[in-house]
């Protein structure tokens, strides 16, 4: 436990210590959600279907929690490149202590992130429907966060350059980002969209989420828990294997 | 405490490490020399577990790493050919991990840290983060994480790199000091061979993933009738430039200083 602990203890430490970090990595977000909010609320309005700034909040706070947790998986890629990675591959404790505290850690830090982001979704005009139901939210937040930082482990020990990380931003990431239904209604979708939208993990993160603070769900609470679950069982498989035959 | 016999690694079509068998006697400071790419880096990998060899065997203070890589680990410590702290930690954090991941209990710990800290001249600067260290101020920091666990075998894989003659001098004398006084086997590569004579009580001497010479530096100055190691070196490899291509990590390593500033 204590390796864990620790582990996770250094990724915290981290984040809390690039303070530029911090802000830079919510400028995106916050990009989004005051632009697309603002800009594309009055088209959404006269479609009918309400507040956007309100239905977006959501996907934004999912897409701050899926960059930071990638993220941090992709981290391992710099402690390979400073020499970190060695003292703990070298150290008498199995990797997959390791890999844990590291991917607890990552998703500690992305769940703060998002939950920073929420406070800038609440200043901006955004009111969960129901506060009874936010902490329902949290927990779906928390799935997001641990799903990725899985696959940031799995992807991070794969990978060997700073070139491969620009692959995952570019041919993985945003992908996943942008076709999460993170920024559109998943309803009434061309087929094959539809289609590759329910093959995203995020999208059932973001359902989730909606469904507790907004109360509208495409997928439905329970098929949303149950496909986090075990797509997030999948990539920490995944990442404990891909871990466990880095080599230096 | 080292034993390795007919210790064979292949990468494909090259063989880094051919055949090679050799002895460590407890205590005992031994000097592993060859020049660039003759697989001195490649044994240290594989006694130290990174690496799995291709045939052969070898033992740790009586243990096989590959049969039983958590007790190897902890039998010994290692500082690596290039850095490998947590910048962004102070120097008292980066050994703190290190004594959770070695399950050194914590209060032991602590006194632990505190008198090698006391030692290697950083306990003043241990709450500043390693990022802000001078270079010779981090190998100083990473040798005494090496020594933190007690450990019965110290790997140092070309320490002085990139050291001043001040701060290369005063890390072997800390290490022969620790070597005295906790009966530390220590097994080093350097290219600097007038440290490996002045330091080392025997030496083999590597090229082309095969021992050459083994012995005290003065019988094998004696056997290649030759004044200084040095001398005794050239004599033994020749004298013909070996380069290196850059593996991945150091390309990336530079990349992320030209990333930083």
């Amino acid at each position: 436990m204590g390796v864990i602990y620790i582990l996770w203890l250094r990724e915290l430490k981290r984040y809390v210590r690039s303070r530029a970090q911090i802000a830079a990595s919510l400028g995106q977000p916050v990009l989004y959600l005051l632009a697309l909010g603002f800009g594309m609320g009055p088209v959404y309005a006269q479609a009918g279907h309400g507040s956007y700034l309100q239905f977006l909040a959501p996907g934004v706070i999912g897409m701050t929690v899926l960059f930071s947790s990638v993220f941090s998986g992709l981290g391992l890629l710099w402690d390979r490149q400073f020499g970190f990675l060695k003292e703990t591959l070298v150290a008498p404790v199995p990797r997959l202590l390791i890999m844990t505290g590291r991917t607890l850690g990552g998703a500690t830090v992305a769940v703060i992130q998002g939950l920073l982001i929420s406070i800038v979704c609440i200043i901006a005009g955004f009111r969960p429907v129901s506060l009874a139901l936010v902490p329902v939210g949290l927990v779906f937040m928390m799935m997001i966060a641990i799903v990725f930082a899985a696959l940031g482990t799995a992807i991070g020990s794969a990978l060997k350059d700073m070139q491969g990380f620009q692959m995952t931003m570019n041919f993985l990431v945003l992908p996943i980002f942008f076709l999460s239904g993170a920024l559109f209604p998943l309803n009434n979708l061309p087929r094959v969209l539809g289609w590759i939208t329910s093959a995203d993990p995020l999208a059932y993160g973001i359902d989730g989420m909606r469904s507790a603070l907004l109360g509208v769900a495409h997928f439905g609470e329970a098929i949303d828990g149950a496909v986090l679950a075990c797509v997030a069982f999948l990539f920490l498989s995944l990442g404990a294997y891909s871990f466990s035959k880095v080599e230096v | 405490m080292i034993r390795v016999e007919n210790l064979s690694k292949s990468f494909g079509e090259f063989t880094a490490v051919n055949d090679v068998s050799f002895e460590v006697r407890k205590g005992e400071i031994f000097a592993f020399l060859g020049p660039n790419g003759a697989g001195k880096t490649t044994t240290i990998k594989m006694l130290t577990t990174l690496l799995k060899p291709s045939s052969g065997r070898m033992w740790l203070d009586g243990l096989d790493p590959q049969l039983d890589p958590l007790k190897v680990r902890k039998s010994f410590g290692i500082v690596f050919q290039d850095p490998s702290l947590d910048g962004d930690m102070t120097g008292f954090e980066n050994l703190e991990l290190h004594a959770v991941l070695y399950h050194v209990p914590r209060r032991q710990a602590r006194e632990r840290i505190e008198t090698l800290l006391k030692l290697f001249e950083l306990w003043d600067r241990r709450d500043v983060p390693v990022k802000k260290y001078s270079g010779g101020m981090k190998r100083r920091l990473e040798i005494a994480r090496g020594f933190l666990h007690t450990p019965k075998i110290l790997f140092l894989d070309e320490p002085t790199l990139g050291l001043d003659p001040q701060s290369r001098n005063q890390l072997w004398a800390q290490v022969k000091q620790l070597n005295e006084a906790e009966e530390v086997t220590v097994f080093l590569t350097t290219h600097y061979m007038d440290e490996a004579d002045r330091v080392a009580h025997r030496v083999a001497v590597i090229d082309h993933g095969k021992i050459v010479s083994i012995g005290t530096p003065a019988a094998i100055k004696k056997s290649t009738k030759t004044e200084t190691l040095e001398e005794a070196f050239l004599a033994l490899t020749g004298s013909a430039i070996r380069d290196e291509s850059a593996d991945p990590a150091a390309a990336m390593r530079q990349f992320a200083q030209m990333w930083k500033r």
